[in-house]
């Protein structure tokens, strides 16, 4: 084969090398969500309740002096029970498990919905101690979620429990 | 000898084999239409390990170059880059590109340096250690890129980030989903951005690590393509970063979600992937993958073949074979009955069987008189005793006007359709395991021509034959062609099994070249074996 031919085809291949490269470095674009759409991320680590017995005085006596703690109190912890509601409708259930062998960590959730931007009515309920009828933690706001915005949804005890963040 | 190369049931051929054959098929074809234009030794797709390996160095130059001007806190790290890219878009916006697409042409000459082995079969035998240390340097390859697309903090690093920690959380390592580390704009701090700097170095060392476990054992390894390929290579990427740079883009909010992504589709395939799937079907499928490419050395695969012997007596520790075994199987160690002197140790589990050690053998001489021929180091399945009695046979069978030998290679042209009266033929392994001597007692035995078919140049079953048959010939290795033998009577063709036309008319062209040479023109003197003392 003449050079100068094998040189154009050397060029015709690395250019085609280069395309095929440079396109599928951002070809084609990605959509993960729609333009309309926003997400809602549900996002939870919390220690679930334990219930804890009050030690009485001949007890504590007869421990030993460095390990006289005032409350019994078990290892496990209580599964977390958690609804979210979206317009009064049932959005997601869950009860949420202490992790640990000896199911005494964190109980977590890691949830996301996607939904169309707009105006809802979101309603958390939230139960951190089984053995207590009904929900302890309740959190309902009117919100609006423009295109493309996230609101998230934790606990945080230090923040007043239940909090939606946009 | 016939080296079959069949599965031991030849009435069943399974469904992967099937598919292997044809893959090989399809990657042979490609690879010689691209010989046309950039030759054996210049074409990529013949070389795309050392591809990888110059691609990573270009990664890893550029990429120390960006880490000097890196800054790692959250705001930081995303204006260092920009400014950069903006500022300084003729040193280090070229090299953030080059870095960038360097990246991507490393995982798609991983990609297509992977399937290529196994097209061709190497991966079980003697490659099964190289093909096994391959498998995690896909994982490394991947984590080092997924994590570098982390460090800009743009909206794709975002998504990157989110996407994999969710991908993560399937799996029951982590107490707290790692995706919460990305749930609000305060989620993160500076030292997320200096822990990923240390992912994003440490990671790539324990891939270049790897990689030289995955090359060690094999000898004279490619380090880097040819200059022609690396100039070649260069220039694109360089064209590349020019035309199109790598950009950022928009910074970083965990308060929004993109809804539009410029995605790299050779390193963030996943995620989409995992959009369309679920995260328990990407793990199965990685898992299953990663798993069916440690176990593809174990599916039936063609037997093995006997492998290298050394004979005591006559290997004489010249370390020849040492230089010439493309697998590193072979070692020296001292003699164990004449002081002073080595002999060649063959590694059993090493051996391709190809014979490249008896053909650099000086002992592996057929003008040796003894009636019964050993050398240092041969090989069972044909020992160069064979070869010799398989050679004076032919060569007593030759008749016509010009008698031609043609020493062929078994994984190139099929050489078996040439053979007539005035033509012999004899299949090797390797051509490189037919010693020089052997032209020469062929054309002093009889014939008028010598051909041998070697392998296309690059493409040697295994791995160096072709090349080393040629500087054989031409002298420019050991055991050399000697230099009385007129060249004009030998001649060296490469040639692949999708060649026998090209072969036929080279064996023509031959012949008639050598018909209209004067027959005194380079005389040799006659040599027979058996009154050899006479001649």
């Amino acid at each position: 084969m003449p050079k100068a031919v094998a040189i154009v085809g050397q060029i015709v291949l690395y250019g085609a090398f280069a395309a095929f490269i440079g396109y599928f470095a951002t070809y084609p674009r990605y959509r993960p969500i729609p333009d309309d759409a926003a997400l809602i991320k549900l996002s939870m680590s919390h220690l679930g309740g334990r219930e804890c017995r009050k030690r009485t005085p001949e007890e504590l006596e007869n421990m030993p002096r460095n390990m006289r703690a005032p409350l019994d109190c078990p290892r496990h912890r209580s599964d977390i029970k958690l609804e979210v509601d979206l317009d009064g409708q049932p959005l997601f259930s869950t009860i949420m498990q202490p992790t640990g062998l000896s199911k005494d960590g964190v109980s977590t959730v890691y949830k996301r919905f996607q939904l169309k931007a707009g105006s809802y009515r979101l309603s958390v309920r939230m139960n951190d101690n089984l053995i207590n009828p009904g929900y302890n933690h309740v959190k309902e706001e009117q919100i609006t979620l423009k295109p493309a915005q996230v609101l998230v949804i934790d606990f945080n005890p230090d923040k007043g429990g239940l909090f939606f963040r946009q | 000898m016939v080296i079959c190369h069949c599965y031991t049931d030849a009435s069943h051929v399974s469904f992967h084999a099937s598919l292997r054959s044809a893959a090989q098929m399809l990657f042979q074809r490609i690879e010689e239409f691209f010989d046309r234009f950039f030759g054996g030794s210049s074409n990529p797709l013949r070389h795309l390990g050392a591809m990888g390996l110059y691609f990573l160095w270009i990664i890893v130059g550029t990429g120390l170059y960006l880490y000097s001007v890196l800054d790692t806190s959250i705001n930081g790290v995303y204006n260092s880059i920009g400014h950069l890219t903006r500022e300084q878009w003729y040193l280090g916006g070229v090299l953030r590109s080059l870095h960038r697409y360097a990246s991507d042409a490393f995982i798609l000459v991983m990609a297509l340096h992977l399937v290529r082995e196994w097209a061709y079969g190497r991966y079980y035998g003697f490659r099964f250690y190289s093909w096994v240390t391959g498998v995690p340097i896909l994982w490394l390859s991947y984590v080092s890129g997924i994590s570098g697309y982390w460090i800009v903090w743009d909206r794709l690093a975002q998504f990157s980030a989110i996407a994999s920690t969710e991908l993560l959380d399937w799996l029951p390592i982590f107490s707290e989903p790692a995706a919460r580390n990305f749930l609000t704009p305060d989620s993160i701090s500076d030292r997320f951005f200096t822990m990923l700097v240390f992912i994003h170095l440490g990671i790539p060392l324990m891939l270049i690590l790897g990689l030289w476990a995955h090359v060690h054992r094999i000898s004279r390894v490619d380090y880097l393509p040819s200059r022609q390929m690396m100039l070649g290579t260069l220039a694109t990427l360089l064209a590349l970063a020019l035309i199109k740079p790598a950009l950022s883009d928009a910074p970083a909010d965990l308060a929004m979600v993109s809804t539009q992504l410029r995605l790299d589709w050779f390193l963030l395939f996943i995620h989409p992937l995992t959009d369309v799937t679920s995260p328990a079907m990407v793990w199965s499928m990685l898992i299953a993958a990663t798993a069916l490419l440690f176990i593809l050395p174990f599916l039936p695969h063609p037997k093995a073949e006997p492998v290298a012997l050394v004979d005591q007596a006559n290997c004489n520790g010249c370390s020849r074979c040492l230089a010439d075994c493309p697998f590193a199987a072979i070692t020296m160690a001292p003699h164990p009955s004449r002081p002073g002197y080595k002999i060649a140790i063959v590694a059993a589990d090493l051996c391709a069987g190809c014979g490249i050690c008896a053909g650099s053998c000086p002992s592996s001489t057929p003008f040796r008189s003894q009636e019964r021929l050993v050398t240092g180091i041969d090989m069972p399945q044909l020992s160069v005793n064979d070869l010799r009695q398989q050679l004076e046979a032919k060569l007593s069978r030759l008749g016509g006007r010009s008698r031609i030998v043609v020493f062929g290679c078994s994984h190139g042209a099929k050489i078996n359709a040439l053979s007539s009266t005035d033509t012999a033929v004899i299949s090797l392994a390797c051509t490189a395991a037919l010693p020089p001597a052997f032209v020469e007692y062929a054309l002093r035995g009889g014939a008028d021509g010598v051909m041998l078919a070697s392998c296309r140049s690059g493409g040697c079953h295994y791995r160096l034959g072709e090349r080393w048959t040629d500087e054989r010939l031409n002298g420019r290795r050991e055991p050399r062609l000697r230099s009385k033998v007129p060249l004009s009577r030998v001649h060296h063709l490469f040639a692949s099994d999708n060649d026998n036309k090209l072969l036929a008319e080279a064996l023509k062209t031959f012949r008639n070249r050598i018909e209209n040479q004067q027959a005194d023109d380079d005389p040799l003197p006659p040599y027979f074996r058996r009154n050899s003392y006479h001649a």
